[in-house]
């Protein structure tokens, strides 16, 4: 609002100016002065603009008198300006690497000289200062902050910004780009300084706020706005209804973790009051990341608030910190201060680099009340924790399960399986590895499954499965479950990237294709006809390739032996009158293998036969019960036992410590298995069909996750069903009834060509569910009238010179699905750029009502390539609001991305 | 039927005349060509005038090409009428001795090795083997025409059977655009089409399918509106029993309907209706009966109305139960044998054995137990109107014991 007005007598302001003043021809481009790079006005006077012009020409204008008060002329091509708080001096930055300090006194039309000139990284090149700020303090001298300057040839790729006060110097380096900064300090016009409180920079892939009134600056730890892409985010898991003790011992342990790295003091930013009431149950969200650390976020809100992080990488010895203890923050500023410079300290937590891939996390149990954890990762990796409030010292056992079972003909062509730690290591208080399973061949673990009360876990790869006792550390059973033929499942993954590639250029060629046929539409010149024609040729092009073969899935697929679920099930295997302890494997030919356990102590007849024996000398045993093999062979994407009354079976320890109604053992059971194409419930103990749904014969789509999921009442308090939701590959949601599996209703959720948002995608318990919408987005959509996270919450604008964006409060959105694209800010609805407490004229290049009028009606589908499109028809004799707008485009568009 | 169309109008002879060898005898009779009958009520004559009631017997004719082809239906009976010129030559044999083979050049070359022994040429015709038509118990259903009486006469309703036999299905499917008649006039639509066989395949060896006809549903599902990947899903989810609509490319190939339409309608008409297709079922004799099978539809047609797909016949799924206190079993999936066949007699009709052998054949990679499907297909034209309950029956009595259990 105020830069386009603003701009316009500054355009006039300049042809006035050329005709009355003489300046060297160096400030000349052409008839006019060139770009202006910065706009500042004066935080004084507010008539008095600074303008500083590309080349390096700076003006003080009045634009009460129209003219110009003073001229500064700089030697370097200038990048920004800004004024120190009394309006005696403003800061220039330089494309060089340098800053210069002018002085503005009065009567002095010509300044030919600053009042000082450094290139702080000289004297070797060095980038621009993209931006720089200057700070008073009461207590001593100025607080500098720029970005970018470093020396050129050796750390001209960091991404770095630099506070300087005194002798106090300290180069931030992050991960990602610096997109902007500010700092939050005290605006009343009557104070007489600025004491900056906090920087805050917002870069490519995170926010990070620093403090800067304690000393050593550290980084504030962000409540709501904290990356989840830390590392890349391999797998999720959600917790419904977390018990208190748990979440307090979370609580505990997320807060032991964060003092040692972050400042205590208290978020600097209003976001605004959040108005949603106090959820009712406490929800925790895990994700697995690809340097092995698993995240506890909280979910009970809107926002994703990081509790705690578990680290697992210490389990192993890894190349790079052989005796260190990885989670030791390495980010002391004294310790590296001394020897380098410039005086580089690591801030932000975005780091997609992994030391090493075979840590990445794949799949991740929790038994919330017994407090185990189970996490499974790349490298065949299975590690069991258990919480403890107490830092320990001690070696995690580990077994290695041979999963082949002397299988023939195969070896394994992929990575080797990480090395565990031989010494004892130092286990912070949260969860603390107990046992590390390794399974041989060291591929990705695929499937996981934790039974508590039993003390057992089971785990799958492609090779087959295993069953491990962690009580008695012991392996029950290993199974394999190759097929002869399958020569893929020995290569390891790189194999796997060359299909991978293929489909990649295949759905690019798709994209293009559309928008190649999209976008020839509003436009009709005689010009693009010849592009239209080779757009047509192209789609023709494109057409003929696209065939699909039908061949009926045959035994000798590739990769049938991955196992792609398993389940632990009280239930009748053997007969109808005995239910005991049972293992379900589900693979992806369609095979399903169901093992009746002995787990001593639980179930009837054996234990007591045996009598005598001592429990701990008796082993858990697993007995194949029945193999059942889907005949359409699709992969089995989910298993899972209901009782007498055809509901699911409660989690450990539910039903014995009375947490859930006790299942119904006196009616036959049956267990519903899901494959791709097929949802079937079958008859227990004799495993017979009893109703199925074909869903890819009648829908063409395949089922992709599928959850049990129970849904109350909106009318009746205490009237909740259980019922089966289905998501596709086509991005819907597909809910069924149990057992009868009738649809019952379908929704739209994500979009189809969105492959990892529906290969993320997690459910809740009660209806609602969470997945990607981009690396680092959650989007959280609920399938429940009654189960519902809304964002409600009100924004005080303290902005005079705004006319709109009044009334102050965001109006409650729906609980988004992909469609509703402004609900992007779901997860964090309390961020509006407005609230920033810091007057918007120290960064006009980032008021977000500047571009907010280009881009608001499209946010979620505009590209950069829009923007750009867009602006090149802005009109010529607007050269100079482009020139600045498509710097803002350029940013605007990576803030969408 | 088709005799209207097969029988020359130019000849007025109403008798044909019939000569019957069995053994050395010779038997001579006369039947109404107008009139045929049925084919058991023929095979009771011929059990009659020789004089053998309670001997089981192959029936074969000699075409008019002098192939000796097999008569063992009403269809392939009315041809052996319809284009006897003028005598009809028979030769049967008793079924637990047969010895003749049906097959192209199968009588001619008797005379022929004559002729050439006389003529001191035996090379030349010694190496020509002739092409084996195979006796009808070694055939089973791979397609069929169905749905006549209900599709308008521009589609084509194919019924692909793939009893998990070796053979790929074979063909690719891509997406395309149709026109459309709308009440706005012409209107082009997307549309799902066949865009390539593969050469051998079943879809290519049904000849019922070609390149570029449009795939209009898939079992009994509309596929307007969905995607070339979901079309193929479908499909693979259905390939245990494919019924596929088209609107084929090549249109002068329907089947035209007699004027009756109704009851009578309900046969197909890729018995010989047309010329070509009559001569595909002779040149694919060669594919191990292939033809032989698309020839004799009308014991496995079935009406699917529109909206209901299929019988559940298709996906029996195979559970294994694991003896008692045994090992974990480490067998190979090839390893489960079948000890508990004996159960499936052979007067199971040809659907119960179909499905049996798909429960099978994951094992048996395809080829069929002969004791399962030896329920000859005239029986199976008797038990095939009786379809769900008493199968169902069997298939509860199947369930109740015995290691292995196809549901």
């Amino acid at each position: 609002m105020f830069l386009p007005l603003c701009f316009r007598r500054g355009s006039s302001l300049s042809q006035r100016y050329q005709s009355s003043q003489n300046l060297p021809d160096d400030y000349r481009c052409g008839k006019s002065l060139g770009p202006v790079e910065s706009l500042q006005e004066h935080p004084q006077q507010s008539g008095k603009i600074l303008i500083g012009y590309s080349r390096g020409l700076v003006v003080l204008w009045d634009l009460s008198t129209r003219h110009a008060e003073q001229l500064f002329l700089g030697k370097q091509q200038l990048e920004s300006l800004v004024w120190e708080r009394s309006g005696n001096l403003f800061v220039s930055s330089h494309n060089d690497g340098g800053y210069s300090v002018w002085a503005v006194t009065n009567g002095n039309t010509y300044n030919h000289q600053p009042v000082s000139s450094t290139i702080p990284y000289g004297p070797f090149p060095c980038k621009a200062i993209n931006k720089i700020l200057w700070r008073t303090t009461q207590t001593g001298s100025p607080v500098l902050l720029y970005s970018g300057g470093m020396p050129r040839a050796s750390y001209g790729d960091r991404h770095c910004l630099t506070i300087q006060q005194d002798k106090e110097h300290v180069t931030l380096d992050f991960t990602s780009r610096v997109i902007d900064f500010f700092t939050v300090h005290s605006i009343e016009q009557d104070k007489e300084f600025d004491e900056p409180s906090a920087l805050v920079v917002l870069l490519e892939e995170e926010l990070v706020v620093i403090d800067l009134q304690t000393p050593g600056w550290p980084s504030l730890p962000t409540p709501y706005l904290a990356p989840l892409h830390s590392s890349a985010i391999t797998c999720s898991f959600h917790v419904s209804s977390v018990p208190p003790k748990l979440w307090e011992r979370l609580v505990n342990a997320g807060k032991a973790q964060q003092s040692r790295q972050y400042a205590h003091r208290s978020w600097p930013i209003c976001g605004g009051k959040n108005l949603a009431p106090q959820p009712k149950q406490q929800e925790l969200l895990l994700t697995g990341h690809e340097d092995g650390t698993v995240r506890f976020w909280d979910a009970s809100g809107v926002a994703l608030t990081p509790m705690y992080k578990l680290g697992t990488a210490n389990v192993f010895h890894t190349d790079c910190d052989p005796s260190d203890d990885p989670q030791d923050p390495s980010d002391d500023p004294d310790m590296q201060q001394e020897e380098e410079w410039p005086p580089f300290r690591k801030v932000g937590c975005f780091d997609p680099y992994s030391d090493d891939p075979r840590l990445g996390i794949q799949k991740i149990s929790l038994c919330k009340y017994s407090n185990k954890l189970v996490v499974a990762g790349t490298a065949g990796q299975v590690i069991v924790l258990g919480l403890s409030d107490e830092r320990s010292d001690h070696l995690v056992d580990v077994s290695v399960v041979d999963l082949l079972q002397d299988r023939e003909g195969f070896t394994w062509k992929g990575h080797d399986r990480l090395d565990p730690r031989l010494k004892p290591a130092p286990f912070p208080p949260g969860f603390q590895p107990l046992v590390l399973v390794q399974c041989m061949p060291p591929a990705s673990v695929t499937a996981v499954a934790l039974h508590a009360e039993w003390n057992l876990i089971s785990f799958g790869t492609s090779h087959g499965f295993g069953l491990f006792d962690y009580h008695r550390r012991n392996a029950v059973l290993a199974r394999c479950t190759l097929h002869p033929n399958d020569s893929l499942a020995m290569e390891g993954p790189l194999s796997r990237v060359k299909s991978l590639k293929k489909s990649l250029r295949q759905s690019f060629r798709r994209i293009r294709k559309s928008r190649v046929s999209g976008k020839k539409r509003p436009i009709a010149t005689p010009t693009s006809k010849v592009q239209e024609a080779n757009a047509a040729l192209a789609e023709q092009e494109d057409v003929a390739p696209i065939q699909r073969r039908i061949e009926p899935r045959s035994a000798d697929d590739s990769l049938s032996g991955v196992v792609r679920c398993l389940c632990f099930a009280d239930t009748f295997l053997r007969d109808g009158t005995h239910h005991g302890p049972t293992l379900w494997a589900g693979t992806n030919s369609g095979s399903v293998y169901a093992y009746a356990l002995e787990v001593p102590g639980i179930g009837l007849g054996r234990v007591c036969d045996r009598g005598g024996a001592g429990e701990s000398s008796v082993c858990v045993e697993a007995v194949l019960g029945k193999e059942i093999q889907l005949m359409h062979r699709a992969p089995v994407v989910s298993i899972s036992v209901l009782d007498g009354r055809g509901k699911p079976l409660p989690d450990p320890y539910e039903a014995s410590q009375d947490l859930a109604i006790a299942p119904d053992m006196t009616n036959a059971h049956s267990v519903l298995i899901a494959s791709e194409e097929q949802l079937k419930v079958f008859s227990l103990p004799k495993v017979s069909a009893k109703t199925k749904f074909k869903l890819t014969a009648h829908e063409g789509c395949r089922v992709r996750k599928v959850a049990l999921v129970v849904f109350s009442s909106t009318a009746q308090e205490d009237y909740s069903e259980h019922t089966l939701v289905c998501l596709t590959n086509l991005g819907d949601m597909h809910l069924f009834n149990i057992p009868a599996l009738r649809p019952q209703v379908r929704y739209d959720c994500i979009r189809k060509e969105d492959i990892s948002g529906i290969a993320s995608c997690v459910f809740t318990k009660n209806g609602q569910g969470f997945y990607l919408i981009s690396p680092s987005e959650y989007e959280r959509f609920s399938l429940s009238a009654k189960v519902l996270t809304e964002p409600l919450c009100s924004v005080q604008l303290d902005r005079p010179l705004e006319h709109l964006a009044s009334d102050g409060t965001t109006p409650p959105q729906a609980n988004g699905t992909h469609k509703n694209q402004l609900g992007q800010a779901e997860g964090q609805t309390e961020e509006p750029p407005s609230s920033l407490s810091s007057p918007m004229s120290d960064t006009p290049l980032d008021s977000p009502l500047s571009c907010a009028d280009l881009t608001l009606d499209s946010t979620g589908e505009i590209t950069v390539e829009d923007v750009r499109d867009f602006l090149t028809t802005v009109d010529e004799a607007e050269n100079n609001l482009k020139n600045i707008k498509e710097e803002e485009g350029r940013s605007t568009g990576i803030l969408i991305n | 039927m088709n005799k209207n169309h097969r029988v020359p109008s130019n000849r007025s002879l109403s008798a044909v005349e019939v000569k019957s060898k069995f053994g050395a005898e010779f038997r001579r009779f006369s039947l109404d060509r107008s009139k045929p009958g049925r084919f058991d009520e023929f095979y009771g004559l011929l059990q009659h005038v020789h004089r053998i009631p309670n001997v089981e017997l192959l029936v074969g004719y000699a075409d008019v090409h002098g192939d000796l082809l097999p008569i063992n239906n009403d269809d392939n009976y009315h041809k052996a009428i319809s284009t006897a010129s003028p005598l009809l030559r028979l030769f049967l044999q008793r079924k637990e001795e047969a010895d003749y083979t049906f097959g192209t050049n199968s009588l001619t070359r008797k005379k022929n090795t004559v002729l050439s022994a006389v003529l001191l040429r035996p090379d030349a015709t010694r190496k020509k083997t002739p092409v084996i038509i195979s006796l009808p118990k070694d055939f089973r259903p791979v397609s069929s025409i169905i749905d006549v009486d209900i599709l308008p006469e521009t589609h084509r309703r194919v019924r692909l059977y793939k009893h998990g036999q070796e053979k790929p299905l074979g063909f690719y499917i891509r997406d395309g655009s149709s026109v459309r008649v709308t009440p706005q006039g012409l209107e082009k639509v997307p549309g799902i089409f066949i865009s390539r066989m593969v050469p051998g395949g079943l879809a290519e060896s049904t000849g019922l399918l070609a390149v570029n006809d449009e795939v209009l549903e898939v079992n009994g599902i509309e596929v307007a509106g969905k995607s070339l990947d979901q079309v193929t899903d479908m499909m693979i989810a259905n390939s245990h029993n494919l019924i596929i609509t088209v609107k084929p490319a090549n249109q002068r190939n329907n089947v035209v309907r007699s004027g009756g339409g109704g009851g009578g309608g309900a046969a197909s008409g890729s018995s010989g209706r047309s010329s070509d297709s009559g001569a595909s079922y002779y040149g694919y004799s060669s594919h191990g009966g292939v033809g032989a099978a698309a020839s004799m539809p009308s014991h496995i047609i079935q009406n699917f109305p529109v909206g209901e797909p299929e019988s559940d016949e298709d996906d029996e799924d195979l559970v294994i139960e694991a003896g008692g206190e045994a090992e974990p079993i480490r067998r190979a999936s090839s390893n489960y044998s079948m000890p508990s066949l004996p159960r499936y007699e052979p007067h199971l009709n040809l659907r119960a054995a179909a499905s049996s052998t798909s429960a099978l054949s994951i094992n048996a990679n395809g080829t069929l137990p002969t004791s399962g499907s030896s329920g000859s297909l005239s029986n199976a034209n008797a038990t095939s109107n009786t379809p769900s309950p008493d199968r169902a029956v069997d298939r509860r009595s199947l369930e109740e014991d015995g290691t292995v259990i196809t549901l």
